[in-house]
C-alpha cells in the first residue's frame, strides 16, 4: 500500500504531484487552479464572516463520516451560525509519516463531496508531513469565508426575554458514535454521527425569519454548554424542559450505561435557534421540512433572570441548574 | 418498557410527595450513603420537592472521595515508576493528592490511562508485555468483584505484568463507624443500591437490630429515591426499624453469590484508611497471599512522602454528614469543579460537585417550589 512520506510535505516534487493528482483534481475550481501563493477572490460589498477550526478527531473514520467531512461541515456550520452563506474554504493538512495514501484519498473525496453539497469552493491549502509519532495520523484545519446577507444580524448576544429556544434534532449522536469506535471502549452500536452541513437549514430559517436572534451549533460541550454560552453572552436566563429534548434511545441507553449525560455530548449536525416568540411557528414549519431539522422542537424559553444561567425543568417535575461542561469528557471528539 | 422514563414520571412523583406530606410529622435526618444517590437527588431536584422537615445528608459513599491522601499519593508514586502504565477509572484523574494528581503526572509524562473496565486494563497489559500495568483498584463492593475477576482472568491467561493496587473499601463498616460517632443524629439510611446488588440486605441487619434505625435499599431513578424516602418516613412514624428493599428489581436478600465468592477468593478483609473517617478496622480489601503475584504492593518499592491535608477543606466533615458543602468557606470560591481543592468537588459522585453543579442556586420561596411552580432561585450558602 502506498503511504505518505515525509517528502510529500517538503515542498518538492512528491508534494507537487500530490497537490496536482489529488487535491487539484478533487477540489477542482478556477480559484484554486491559480496556484499562486494566495487565492484572489472578488468580493461584493457588505459583511464577511470568517471562521477557522482544527479537526483532530480520533479515529479519523467513524460511523456516519470521517475527518474530511467533519472538517468541511464544522467550518461551514460555524459560518452559517452567523447567518452567513459559506463561499470559500482553505484546507491545511498535518499528516503523520506513513499515513496510508488510500485513506488520504478517501478523506479528500469526502471533503470534495461535502464541499460540493454545500456549494463552497476550496480555494487554498497546505500540506505538512511530520515524522512518525509527531502527530496522530491526520489533523486538518479549515478556514472559511462567508457572505452575510444585508439586514441579517445573528449573534449569541441577541437573545431576549420571551424568545423561544428551538433545537433542530436529537442530541448526542456524534458523541456516542465516536465513543463506540474508540478502541479503549469496546461497545458496539448502529448509531451514526449526525455530522452534516447546516447551511441549507439556516438559509431556510432565515428566509422565513430574517430577524432571528441567535444560532449556535452545540458541538463540543454539548447542548448544555451552548445554552450557557448564549445565556452569558446575551445576559439572560433560560428555562429548558428536559422532557422536550429529543434523545435517541440508543444514545440514552449508552449514556445510562457509561454514566454520561446526553446534554454534554458533542453534536456535529444540530443547531440551537433563539427566535422571537411570535416567529416560532414559522421557523418550526421551515425547519420541519428540512431533512436536518425534521426532529426540531421548541425546548424552552428565554427569561430575564437569573442572568447568565440556564435552568432545567427536570423530567420528574423539579427545577435545577443546567451547568456548563466542566473538565474533560472525552478528548479529540472533533 | 425502557426502564428509564417510567421511573421519572412526574405524576407518580407528585403522588409520592403528597404521601410524604400526609405521613411526615416530625423533622428527620436521613442519610444517603451512596454518591450515585447524592447525584440523583441533586440532578433531579428532589431536595426541593420533598417536605422541608425531611433533610437528606450525604454519606461516605463516593469511592473517589473517601480515598485518603496517603492512598492517592501512593498511586502517584506508582505512576512515576519507570516501566509502569497506571490504569485507572477516569474519576481518579483529577483528584488532588497531597502534592499532585494523576492528571498532572500524565501531563508531566507518566503513562496514566483511563479505562472503563478492568478487562481494558488487562488488554493494555497484554499489548505491553514489557511494562507493568498497574490497575488502581478503587471502589466499594460494587466494583471490587470485577477487580477480583480480572486477577483470576490474569492468572488463567498467564498475564504476569498485570498488577492491582487495592484500596477497596467496604460500606457496612463505614456505616457502623458513623453510627458510633456521637456527632451525628441520624434517623435512617437510604442504603446503596449497587453495593447491595452484590452484598444483599443482610449486612445492614445490625443497623435495625443494634441501633434500631430503619434502612431502605434504594434504586437510583427519581421515583426509586422518592419511594425509599417515603418508606423510611412511614417506618419512622410507625416506629418500625427494619431493612427494606425498595430496589427489588436489582437486589436480593442474599446478594449475588457468584460475585461474593469471587470477591472472597481473591480478597481478604483488612483495615482501611478513609478520608474523614480515619482508620476503620476491617473496612478494606487486601489481595490474598495466594494472588500476591498480582498485588502491586508486593512488587513496587515506593517512596511515598507523608500525606498533607489541604488547608480549609471540609471534605472530611462533609463525608461524615456533619457539614454541608455550603458550610465550607472554599465552596464555589477557591474550590470549584474547574479548580478543585478537595475530592468531593472533583468526583462526578462527590457531594460538593453535585451541590455546585445542580444546587448552588436554591429555591427562594420553598412553598412555591413544592406546589410545583417554577421556583425562584437565589444564590445558596
Amino acid at each position: 500500500m502506498d503511504r505518505i512520506l515525509l517528502a510529500h510535505g517538503n515542498g518538492g516534487k512528491l508534494g507537487y504531484e500530490l497537490i496536482k493528482s489529488l487535491f487539484l483534481a478533487s477540489f477542482n475550481n478556477p480559484v484554486l487552479a491559480q496556484l499562486d501563493d494566495a487565492a484572489r477572490i472578488e468580493i461584493a460589498s457588505g459583511h464577511l464572516a470568517i471562521s477557522t477550526d482544527c479537526y483532530v478527531v480520533n479515529p479519523p473514520f467513524f460511523p456516519g463520516g470521517d475527518i474530511g467531512k467533519l472538517a468541511i461541515c464544522g467550518t461551514v456550520n460555524d459560518l452559517s451560525m452567523r447567518g452567513a452563506k459559506p463561499l470559500y474554504l482553505t484546507v491545511g493538512l498535518i499528516i503523520e509519516e506513513g499515513f496510508p495514501l488510500p485513506d488520504l484519498e478517501t478523506i479528500t473525496a469526502s471533503m470534495a463531496t461535502t464541499a460540493n453539497e454545500v456549494g463552497v469552493q476550496i480555494v487554498a491549502g497546505d500540506t505538512k508531513v511530520v515524522e512518525k509519532g509527531s502527530a496522530d495520523r491526520i489533523f486538518i484545519n479549515t478556514a472559511g469565508i462567508g457572505m452575510i446577507p444585508e439586514g441579517i444580524n445573528v449573534s449569541g448576544a441577541n437573545a431576549r426575554p420571551g424568545d423561544k429556544v428551538i433545537l433542530s434534532g436529537t442530541i448526542g449522536d456524534h458523541g456516542i458514535a465516536i465513543l463506540s469506535c474508540r478502541e479503549e471502549l469496546a461497545f458496539r452500536t448502529t448509531l451514526e454521527s449526525d455530522c452534516a452541513p447546516l447551511n441549507q437549514l439556516v438559509s431556510q430559517i432565515l428566509q422565513v425569519c430574517p430577524h432571528l436572534h441567535c444560532l449556535r451549533d452545540p458541538t463540543r460541550g454539548g447542548l448544555a454548554t451552548t445554552l450557557n454560552e448564549l445565556a452569558i453572552q446575551s445576559q439572560v436566563g433560560m428555562v429548558i424542559e428536559e422532557a422536550r429534548i429529543p434523545v435517541r434511545e440508543e444514545v440514552q441507553g449508552a449514556c445510562e450505561m457509561l454514566g454520561l449525560d446526553p446534554l454534554y455530548l458533542a453534536n456535529e449536525g444540530k443547531l440551537v435557534a433563539i427566535v422571537p416568540a411570535s416567529e416560532t411557528d414559522k421557523v418550526m414549519e421551515a425547519m420541519l421540512t428540512n431533512p436536518w431539522g425534521q426532529n426540531a422542537r421548541v425546548i424552552g424559553e428565554v427569561q430575564a433572570s437569573p442572568s447568565g444561567m440556564v435552568l432545567l425543568k427536570t423530567e420528574v417535575g423539579s427545577t435545577r441548574i443546567l451547568d456548563m461542561l466542566s473538565g474533560e469528557l472525552l478528548p479529540r471528539i472533533c | 418498557m425502557k426502564l428509564v422514563s417510567e421511573f421519572r414520571d412526574p405524576q407518580l412523583a407528585a403522588h409520592l410527595i403528597k404521601a410524604m406530606y400526609r405521613t411526615s410529622r416530625r423533622a428527620v435526618s436521613l442519610m444517603e450513603v451512596c454518591g450515585t444517590h447524592t447525584v440523583a437527588i441533586s440532578k433531579n431536584g428532589l431536595r426541593q420537592m420533598i417536605p422541608s422537615p425531611i433533610s437528606l445528608l450525604s454519606g461516605p459513599g463516593c469511592p473517589v472521595c473517601v480515598t485518603s491522601n496517603r492512598d492517592l499519593d501512593k498511586a502517584i508514586a506508582v505512576a512515576r515508576q519507570p516501566g509502569v502504565i497506571l490504569a485507572t477509572f477516569g474519576d481518579m484523574m483529577r483528584v488532588p493528592g497531597s502534592y499532585s494528581s494523576l492528571s498532572k503526572e500524565r501531563a508531566e509524562g507518566c503513562d496514566v490511562r483511563v479505562v472503563y473496565s478492568t478487562m481494558d486494563a488487562l488488554r493494555i497489559a497484554e499489548a505491553n508485555p514489557h511494562q507493568k500495568v498497574v490497575f488502581y483498584g478503587v471502589g466499594f463492593e460494587t466494583t471490587s468483584p470485577t477487580i477480583a475477576a480480572s486477577i483470576l482472568e490474569a492468572k488463567k491467561r498467564g498475564i504476569t505484568n498485570y498488577l492491582v493496587l487495592s484500596v477497596h473499601k467496604l460500606i457496612p463498616p463505614a456505616m457502623k463507624a458513623l453510627l458510633d460517632s456521637p456527632e451525628l443524629n441520624l434517623h435512617g439510611f437510604i442504603c446503596p443500591g449497587h453495593v447491595s446488588v452484590i452484598i444483599g440486605s443482610r449486612p445492614y441487619q445490625f443497623i435495625s437490630e443494634q441501633y434500631h434505625l430503619p434502612c431502605v435499599i434504594s434504586g437510583f431513578e427519581p421515583l426509586d429515591i422518592l419511594q425509599s424516602i417515603l418508606m423510611l418516613v412511614q417506618a419512622l412514624e410507625t416506629g418500625q426499624a427494619a431493612v427494606h428493599i425498595q430496589y427489588r428489581r436489582g437486589v436480593r436478600e442474599e446478594g449475588n453469590p457468584v460475585a461474593l465468592r469471587t470477591l472472597d477468593q481473591v480478597f481478604e478483609v483488612g483495615d482501611a484508611e478513609w478520608r474523614g473517617l480515619g482508620l476503620i478496622p476491617e473496612s478494606g480489601l487486601k489481595i490474598r497471599r495466594k494472588y500476591r503475584s498480582w498485588d502491586a504492593e508486593e512488587f513496587l518499592d515506593l517512596d511515598v512522602p507523608a500525606p498533607r491535608k489541604a488547608p480549609g477543606c471540609l471534605c472530611g466533615d462533609i463525608l461524615r454528614g456533619i457539614k454541608n458543602p455550603f458550610d465550607c468557606p472554599l465552596f464555589g470560591g477557591k474550590c470549584t469543579p474547574e479548580s478543585p481543592v478537595g475530592p468531593c468537588m472533583v468526583s462526578s459522585e462527590g457531594t460538593c460537585a453535585a451541590y455546585y453543579r445542580y444546587e448552588r442556586y436554591r429555591v427562594q420561596d420553598e412553598d412555591r417550589g413544592r406546589r410545583g411552580e417554577v421556583p425562584q432561585l437565589k444564590p445558596a450558602g
